[in-house]
């Protein structure tokens, strides 16, 4: 804060406002309209009016008459899982790959890295033949098992980024206190790296609670669907209920919201740590 | 404490990759694969055939029109995400009224999930009704075809892409400015430098390692941006905005018969020329005296 920017020039000013508001606009505007859309009647959905007949019969009609709450209900499940699964996995992997040096710890840094650039196509297949193999497919456990395998690897990484930066010698004085080795990690390093565990539970939530593909690919049949499959099913070539879609996607936009809005103080300081200190 | 990790990374993420490698050495498809009819077990019939997939992949003119658009989708959406991104950070990093204000709603993109995002500007840029076309009428001006013209339906994805995208790119890049020492721009402006010159002497270099990273991140996840794209135009019209992930899940989970062998070998494809732009922008990285 130099004295020189304090006398920024006051058109300099407007316009900094005038472009930040639109870009703000331009941000908000579309889940804006997402809701206001969801508060008016069926037939009013594509109106330009704000608020003509506002009802929440959109709602009500979601809830009551759709499968939507088992579709909530098997996301809660399957991401829940999910989440504490990976959160497990990829602190212990981080740690491990942070604090010991083991053959193969190299090659296994490159799969964890490398893992970012699979696409979809590599590993739905297999994934697709293996869950069928196992009679996982229309099992919550086997898209559990799928997000596994897309979230934990860029969780280690980051984990091991957090790991780090925190000092050696705390492992070290909590071996002389007696703790053993998995002691020392749960106790003394994991909570000084609650920031990395919010990250990390912050991304493996969004990512399975957003994810598509896996969802339709592996999940059929009314009931088996998660939320990012039902929704599919308001809007197609078949049916056109925007109404139901517009209320079903508040709903499910409002967690994911609330979760981002918890972790977001700590996002940057996460993917920083975990991809500039590799 | 490292064993059970290892084994059980190894098995998630080892077992399908060698699995998928391997399938795409094979004609497997929905017919010949080993599946339970009733209580019958039928067992795989399945040949390896060696690399007939990637040749016939390799020499088809599909395969070069997909990747053709599919780097231009990347590079279109990662520069303009990146230069969007830059400009709003920079702006946000003055002192200035509002500023949590804006950051808060610039960064609201990314706090829904993407398919909730992707449905929305469906229904805006729906051809009859939707908002966007209402708005060019009251304008005078015709209906654009937002997703029916291949033209139209290519700005459209991107457009989309870059609203989801810009603001991770807006808060890397924010702490990326924050953490460039105040000190270094006053002893700039003393020295008497411009607003341009403390940009590109100061402001430049010190976003450097944030930037190189989110530029390949964001390269690796546009690269293979399924749902935008699957979800706002089934990769339509035609196969206008077909990018080669939404091409090779289309061979296994959309067509029928199902062709497993050949969705594996566009994936082992799209994987190896990932790892080649990686390895390749890494060396230039390391080339400026990068240390990552």
């Amino acid at each position: 804060m130099t004295r020189k920017r304090h006398q920024r020039h006051p058109l300099a000013s407007v316009g900094l406002h005038l472009a930040l508001a639109l870009a703000a606009v331009v941000a908000v505007f579309p889940p804006l309209w997402l809701l206001v859309t969801s508060f008016k009647p069926t037939n009013d959905s594509f109106t330009t009016s704000l608020f003509s007949h506002p009802t929440l019969a959109n709602y009500t009609h979601v809830l009551a008459d759709t499968p939507f709450l088992t579709w909530f209900k098997n996301s809660v499940i399957i991401v829940g899982l999910t989440t504490v699964l990976g959160v497990f996995l990829s602190a212990t992997t981080g740690y491990a790959v942070s604090r010991f040096r083991f053959p193969g710890m190299r090659p296994l840094m490159w799969l964890l890295l490398i893992t970012q650039m699979f696409p979809v196509a590599v590993l739905i297949v297999p994934l697709y033949n293996l869950m069928a193999t196992l009679g996982l497919l229309n099992q919550p456990a086997g898209l559990v098992i799928t997000y596994l395998t897309i979230a934990v690897p860029f969780c280690a990484w980051m984990m091991k980024g957090f790991f780090d930066t925190i000092p050696v010698e705390i492992d070290e004085a909590g071996r002389v206190d007696g703790l053993n080795p998995f002691g020392t990690f749960w106790r003394l390093v994991l909570p000084l790296a609650r920031p990395g565990l919010a990250v990390t539970g912050f991304y493996t939530f969004v990512t399975a609670w957003a994810e598509v593909a896996y969802a339709s690919a592996f999940m059929t049949g009314e009931d088996n669907l998660t939320l990012a499959g039902g929704l599919q099913t308001f809007v197609n070539q078949y049916t056109n209920d925007w109404g139901s879609m517009t209320a079903a996607a508040v709903i499910i936009a409002v967690p994911a919201a609330l979760v981002f809005a918890f972790a977001q103080r700590h996002l940057v300081a996460g993917l920083t740590a975990g991809t500039t200190k590799g | 404490m490292v064993a059970p990790v290892v084994l059980v990374i190894g098995v998630i993420i080892g077992f399908p990759l060698v699995r998928g490698v391997f399938l795409s050495l094979t004609d497997a498809n929905e017919a010949n694969v080993q599946r339970d009819i009733g209580v019958n077990h039928i067992p795989a019939t399945y040949k390896f055939t060696g690399l007939d997939n990637y040749t016939a992949i390799l020499t088809d003119d599909v395969f070069w029109n997909r990747l053709g658009w599919t780097v231009l989708w990347t590079v279109a959406c990662v520069s303009l995400t990146f230069l969007l991104g830059l400009t709003l950070a920079t702006m946000l990093n003055r002192t200035l009224r509002g500023r949590t204000f804006y950051r808060l709603a610039l960064i609201l993109p990314w706090a829904i999930p993407a398919f909730i995002s992707v449905f929305t500007w469906q229904m805006l840029y729906n051809e009859k009704s939707g908002l966007l076309n209402k708005l060019l009428a009251g304008g005078g001006i015709d209906a654009i075809p937002w997703l029916n013209d291949p033209t139209w339906a290519k700005l459209s994805v991107i457009a989309v892409n870059v609203w989801l995208g810009v603001p991770f790119m807006l808060v890397t890049l924010l702490g990326g400015l924050q953490s460039i020492p105040g000190e270094l721009y006053e002893a700039a402006e003393m020295d008497g430098a411009n607003a341009w010159q403390r940009f590109r002497n100061i402001t430049m270099p010190g976003l450097r390692a944030v930037s190189s990273t989110v530029i390949l991140l964001s390269t690796i996840w546009t690269f293979n941006m399924f749902p935008v794209i699957f979800l706002l135009t089934r990769g339509g019209p035609g196969d206008a905005t077909e990018i080669l992930v939404t091409y090779a899940y289309r061979l296994s989970f959309v067509n029928s018969p199902r062709n497993f062998s050949e969705c594996a070998a566009w994936g082992v494809l799209i994987l190896v020329l990932l790892s080649a732009v990686a390895v390749v922008y890494r060396r230039a990285l390391r080339k400026q005296g990068e240390v990552w």
